[in-house]
């Protein structure tokens, strides 16, 4: 576990070497910093999806809110991080928290179809603000100011995103192994029994709910930084789908899974279209079989002890 | 005024019908086998390109919609026994990722055949005037008012076929409790496949209709099939009389919001503040009575589940 740690963070610390040395070392640096931000996103969904057992299909809302509040601040000249972050991050907890009210209280089909429902909702709401952009997205004039680091630098850009990320995963270990984690765990195999114990499995599902949305946020806040822009379409339902593509294909409820899972569907999805334009053609299917024949996962690939996805989701 | 006020309750009203066409299969579905599926709306959009492919074959969009309805049914029943099917023991999250799956394939294939532009079918001849009422007062498209009728004589013949056969009888026992009819000796797969079949179906005939006055192009079941979750959620899984009342309910809820809404609040707050957040206000006020009719109802208005 230890080496296999070190490792991934040095070969994490060493790709901008490497993208520096091929040509257009931009593109596969920026390709690199996608791939961790949305490691990030993953990660976060994997906290109430693999762990809670909580399928949510409305998970993009918090990338796409997180990368609003950067940009209608910046759209009002407020660009330092100090205050952005922090507003971007407590609106994905709001939305988190109210949302997470009514749909915690569904399980099952409910809760998969409210959770869209509410995703959508927030999309609708962005495509109506035509002074933000509306469909057409908002382009942001500056990045975030974050002291003397300046975040247009790719390569400060990718190691901070790369920091957030070692941050979420620690977080996520910590948070798993702790008796919090134990709860939301407990209440995936069994939230009755849970219940009977004596937890109120509702509060904990609800601050799982709310941490995940905040940590995708996080995810949001760096995307809005590398692109410089945002539209509806970061929060569109599609996107939550491949949020969910991204942790299963990596390894649901395991810790690096969700990382290893981001990388490959962005690269798969790089490589195909580089391939053809009719990538999705093959994309749809790809999922199918990995859906049928592949539920552990890429992670069971390198690691055949750990024990397989316990069963049991209720609904 | 008046005429706003009818003309857009009527839009409301064709609305709610085509979401309760797309409604009414996928809530028996979910309500017998509890699956997830998310490509219902690839079935409406499938349905609309038959139409605009079928009505440029032939000519005639009324031969072109029972054609249309036939082949996204059968296209359904493949969809159910290739794919589906192995899914109903497993977890909805399998269930999500198949259908996914799907949607994604399905939005591409209908580019790689009919190309990434949008397609525009005629309203048929015969429809294609101006209805007028109240001595002129109030003018409306033929055709539309025909999508009314047709929606609303499909949801009696729904209503005719639930409450009155003997398999709309075995489908509302097993909307109740499937282990039990299966016990009873009736073979909840095939009639699952029925239904799923007349779903498609159905599917198919709410994207026909819709073809004439919406353009057809990729993509274009993915908005109506979260409307319709929202009016299966709102209506309660496997009752089509909760997604009758929930889909009209919808329906116009939307349409009247968008229009009304901007206005009203012109009349009362600042016209510069109205003008910005009547639109963000009215898009999510379905969204809003959804979350009310959770908080207060948790199994939407009409549950039919009772184990």
């Amino acid at each position: 576990m230890r080496a296999t740690v070190l490792a991934a963070l040095a070969i994490a610390a060493v790709v901008p070497l490497v993208t520096a040395g091929l040509g257009g070392g931009e593109f596969y640096l920026g390709f690199a910093t996608r791939i961790v931000i949305f490691a990030i996103a993953a990660t976060s969904l994997n906290l109430i999806l693999g762990y809670g057992g909580l399928v949510s299909l409305g998970h993009a809302a918090f990338f796409g809110l997180a990368a609003y509040g950067v940009g209608i601040l910046a759209a009002h000249g407020v660009d330092t991080a100090a205050i952005q972050w922090p507003v971007a991050l407590a609106a994905c907890a709001v939305f988190a928290a109210v949302t997470g009210l009514v749909v915690l209280r569904t399980s099952g089909i409910y809760f998969i179809m409210i959770t869209l429902a509410f995703a959508q909702m927030l999309y609708f709401l962005f495509v109506s603000l035509r002074q933000y952009g509306g469909d057409d997205g908002l382009t942001i004039a500056t990045r975030s100011r974050l002291g003397p680091i300046d975040l247009g630098e790719p390569v400060v850009l990718y190691y901070l995103s790369v920091l957030c990320l070692v941050g979420s995963l620690w977080f996520c270990h910590r948070l798993v192994a702790s008796r919090f984690g134990m709860v939301i765990r407990g209440a995936r195999t069994n939230t009755r029994r849970m219940a009977a114990l004596g937890f109120p499995v509702f509060r904990y599902q609800l601050v799982a709910f709310v941490l995940a949305g905040v940590m995708c946020g996080v995810a949001g806040i760096l995307q809005a930084n590398l692109t410089q822009f945002v539209s509806p379409s970061y929060m569109a339902w599609a996107r939550s789908g491949e949020l969910i593509v991204m942790v299963v294909l990596g390894g649901m409820g395991t810790l690096f899974g969700p990382v290893l899972g981001a990388a490959a569907l962005l690269i798969l999805e790089e490589v195909l279209a580089d391939w053809t334009v009719h990538w999705m053609l093959y994309l749809g299917p790809i999922i199918v079989l990995i859906v049928l024949f592949a539920k552990r996962g890429l992670i069971g690939l390198f690691d055949r002890r750990s024990p397989p996805p316990a069963g049991g989701h209720h609904g | 005024m008046l005429e706003l006020l009818v003309s857009q309750a009527l839009n409301g009203i064709q609305l709610g019908v085509l979401l309760f066409l797309m409604a009414a299969g996928l809530t028996l579905v979910l309500g017998i086998m509890n699956v997830v599926n998310l490509a219902h709306g690839s079935l409406y959009m499938v349905g609309a390109y038959l139409a605009a492919q079928m009505t440029a074959v032939t000519g005639s969009f009324l031969l072109a919609l029972p054609m249309a309805v036939l082949a996204t049914l059968v296209l359904g029943l493949v969809l159910e026994v290739a794919t589906l099917r192995t899914l109903y023991q497993r977890d909805h999250l399998d269930q999500v990722l198949l259908t996914f799956g799907l949607i994604l394939f399905f939005n591409e294939v209908v580019r790689v055949i009919w190309g990434p532009t949008a397609l525009f079918v005629p309203v048929p001849e015969a429809l294609d005037q101006e209805l007028e009422f109240l001595d002129g007062e109030i003018i409306y498209p033929a055709y539309r008012l025909a999508i009314i009728a047709v929606g609303l004589a499909v949801a009696a013949f729904l209503f005719w076929l639930i409450a009155r056969t003997r398999v709309g009888m075995l489908i509302r026992a097993g909307a109740a409790n499937r282990d039990m009819v299966a016990a009873l000796g009736v073979d909840i797969v095939r009639l699952n496949t029925l239904v799923f079949g007349l779903g498609a179906g159905l599917a198919g005939l709410a994207g026909v209709m819709a073809a004439p006055i919406l353009a057809v192009e990729s993509g274009m079941g993915d908005g109506i099939l979260i409307l319709t979750f929202v009016v299966i959620v709102i209506g309660g899984i496997g009752s089509i009389r909760g997604a009758l009342v929930a889909a009209v309910l919808i329906g116009v809820v939307d349409t009247m919001g968008r229009s009304l809404l901007p206005m009203i609040l012109r009349e009362l707050v600042d016209r510069q503040l109205a003008s910005a957040i009547g639109p963000a206000v009215a898009s999510m006020l379905i969204y809003i009575l959804m979350a009310v009719v959770l908080t207060l109802r948790p199994q939407g208005l009409f549950p039919a589940r009772t184990g």
